[in-house]
């Protein structure tokens, strides 16, 4: 249980990833389940070759960036459909991901990681773990709070909500849309990182399906919070990846088996897509929202404009 | 201040569906005028007004606008000396971000975004002052999403924003066509006291042949991708629609058609 909540703290910073691009920018990335074990990939391989855990993990986050820039690049400049860019995108690096850990999985066995210390002193697996891995998501979530009300961040919020207008106010939105997918692959290759060094190992196979956890965070997320302010949402993703893995732990415990998290997953989202629209849930969802959704009330608008 | 120099432009050449959107247009705004565009369907009205904003790319032609020559420049890199308010009410705004927020997207119009903050407490002073001249009581409402506004009030928040950072350049594509008669006449109002205001250099595209008299100090009617008729202040202050229509009739071949034109 404890377990569950540490690896969903952790799995937030890859959700959080995916609410730029999902959510801002309003672009369905796949790159990410490439660009996770990228990030995975090269802060193992820099750990066991020495290098500092913190910079082997910061080059990961770099590592992600070109990711979503080639992404970025292949969508804007080459016209490419969004979809497409990110599947081509994340199947290259599934070979570039071999490449660089040179075979299919790389130990971390005895390295000195991010997490080490934490395991020497005992704290994983405790209430004090939860609690600095928590603090850590709120940074982040503070940091992309923050980015999102910089002049900059509300031009990609803009380019997400209405290209047409915020170029005619003289924003290039392809660069925007760039810039949203490498931070956002940044992101989820950081949290790669993370996640190798905390099971010991990263794995050439370990992102696959990832896009689907990631948007399984920010639906399920979104379902039980209210959209109406930006840090709200950007915290209902982080609780949402944590409800995930909690969900996941609750399947695994009633015996499904681990070969069957895929299928749960694909499950999870269809159902966080589709229960908000039945009506028995928004009234329920209404008692605990005061506000009505922020989409209904546009909707509303629109029609009596 | 802007200057169309020989513009034209054909749409799918060489097909059966080939037309001349525009034939070799050519039209000088002077410093704060404002002209107002009427035409039926088809005419080229609103081709010409995407070509400034460059939306379009002309076959030939170019486009100067206060000196520099933007023919080959996209659209957001010319933005910065031009203001756009669309048909859509919806267009002009985001509609997930606060009003607030919508005015400090527009405040940045063609100048460098960085990390500093975009709604900082000055600027909000600012917008509220200017939000204060629409008297719609937005300025009470900084925090309300816009997409919580009714099309009459996004259309005038959308003025506002293209119009308060002083562009060299207003373009007005049939931008109260949209709305209901009442809210029209709003926007209307509002538009003529901005561009008296900021002494702005419009080009307002209308369906509106009443709107095309009551506003802008020159009128210019098109058809079939040419001007046809070109009216300095004077002799558009002297003109009815009824006379506009007889000018529309003169055309050899022209339908008149009073539904297409006054809609």
């Amino acid at each position: 249980m404890i377990t569950a909540v540490e690896l969903g703290l952790i799995y937030a910073i890859m959700a959080l990833g995916v609410y730029l691009t999902f959510r801002i920018l309003d672009f369905p990335d796949l790159t990410v389940d490439g660009s996770f074990t990228t990030g995975a990939a090269v802060a193992s391989v820099g750990i066991v070759s020495g290098m500092n855990p913190w910079l082997a993990t910061v080059l990961a986050f770099f590592a992600g960036m070109l990711a979503g820039t080639i992404t970025g690049l292949l969508h804007t400049k080459g016209k490419i459909d969004g979809l497409l860019a990110g599947i081509l995108t994340m199947i290259a690096l599934y070979s570039i991901n071999l490449r660089i850990m040179g075979k299919a999985n790389t130990p971390l066995l005895g390295e000195e990681t991010l997490i080490s210390p934490l395991r020497a002193a005992g704290i994983l697996g405790s209430w004090s773990s939860i609690g600095i891995f928590f603090v850590i998501c709120l940074i982040f979530v503070g940091a992309i709070v923050w980015f999102l009300h910089t002049e900059l961040g509300m031009a990609m919020r803009a380019t997400g909500d209405n290209q047409e207008m915020i170029r005619s106010f003289g924003v290039s939105t392809d660069n925007q849309k760039i810039l949203g997918l490498a931070l956002s692959n940044g992101l989820v290759a950081l949290s790669g990182a993370i996640i190798a060094q905390y099971q010991g190992f990263a794995d050439v196979g370990m992102g696959i399906g990832l896009i689907l956890i990631g948007l399984a965070s920010v639906i399920v997320g979104q379902a039980i919070f209210t959209q109406r302010y930006i840090w709200l949402a950007a915290l209902a993703v982080v609780f949402g990846a944590v409800i995930y893995r909690l969900v996941i732990q609750l399947a695994l415990s009633v015996g499904l088996e681990v070969n069957d998290m895929k299928l749960i997953s694909a499950i999870l989202v269809v159902v966080a897509l589709l229960l908000p629209k039945w009506k028995g849930f928004q009234k329920i969802v209404k008692t605990f929202k005061r506000t009505p959704a922020a989409v209904t009330a546009k909707e509303e608008v629109g029609t009596n404009a | 201040m802007l200057s169309i120099k020989n513009l034209s432009r054909t749409f799918f050449p060489g097909t059966v569906n080939e037309r001349k959107a525009l034939r070799n247009i050519n039209m000088e705004l002077g410093d704060g005028e404002f002209v107002t565009v009427i035409g039926s369907n088809g005419a080229g009205k609103s081709t010409v007004l995407n070509m400034v904003a460059g939306k379009l790319q002309p076959d030939t032609g170019s486009v100067t606008i206060a000196g520099k020559n933007v023919t080959k420049l996209a659209d957001y890199s010319r933005a910065k000396y031009i203001g756009r308010v669309f048909q859509d009410p919806m267009a002009g705004t985001a509609p997930t971000m606060s009003i607030e927020e919508n005015m400090a997207l527009a405040y940045a119009r063609g100048r460098f975004r960085g990390l500093g903050l975009g709604v900082g407490s000055k600027r909000r002073e600012l917008f509220v002052e200017e939000l204060k001249s629409l008297e719609l009581g937005l300025e009470n409402r900084l925090k309300t999403k816009v997409g919580l506004l009714s099309g009459g009030q996004r259309q005038a928040l959308s003025l506002l924003m293209a119009t308060f950072s002083k562009p060299k350049i207003l373009l007005l594509d049939e931008h109260t066509a949209a709305l209901d008669p009442q809210r029209a006449a709003l926007v209307s109002r509002l538009t003529k006291e901005i561009v008296e205001r900021h002494q702005l250099t419009t080009l307002m595209v209308t369906h509106n042949m009443e709107q095309a008299l009551q506003l802008g100090t020159r009128l210019i009617m098109m058809h079939d991708g040419e001007i046809i008729l070109d009216l300095n202040q004077e002799q558009k202050s002297q003109m009815t629609v009824q006379g506009l229509l007889d000018e529309f009739g003169k055309i050899k071949g022209a339908q008149l058609d009073d539904k297409t034109m006054l809609q």
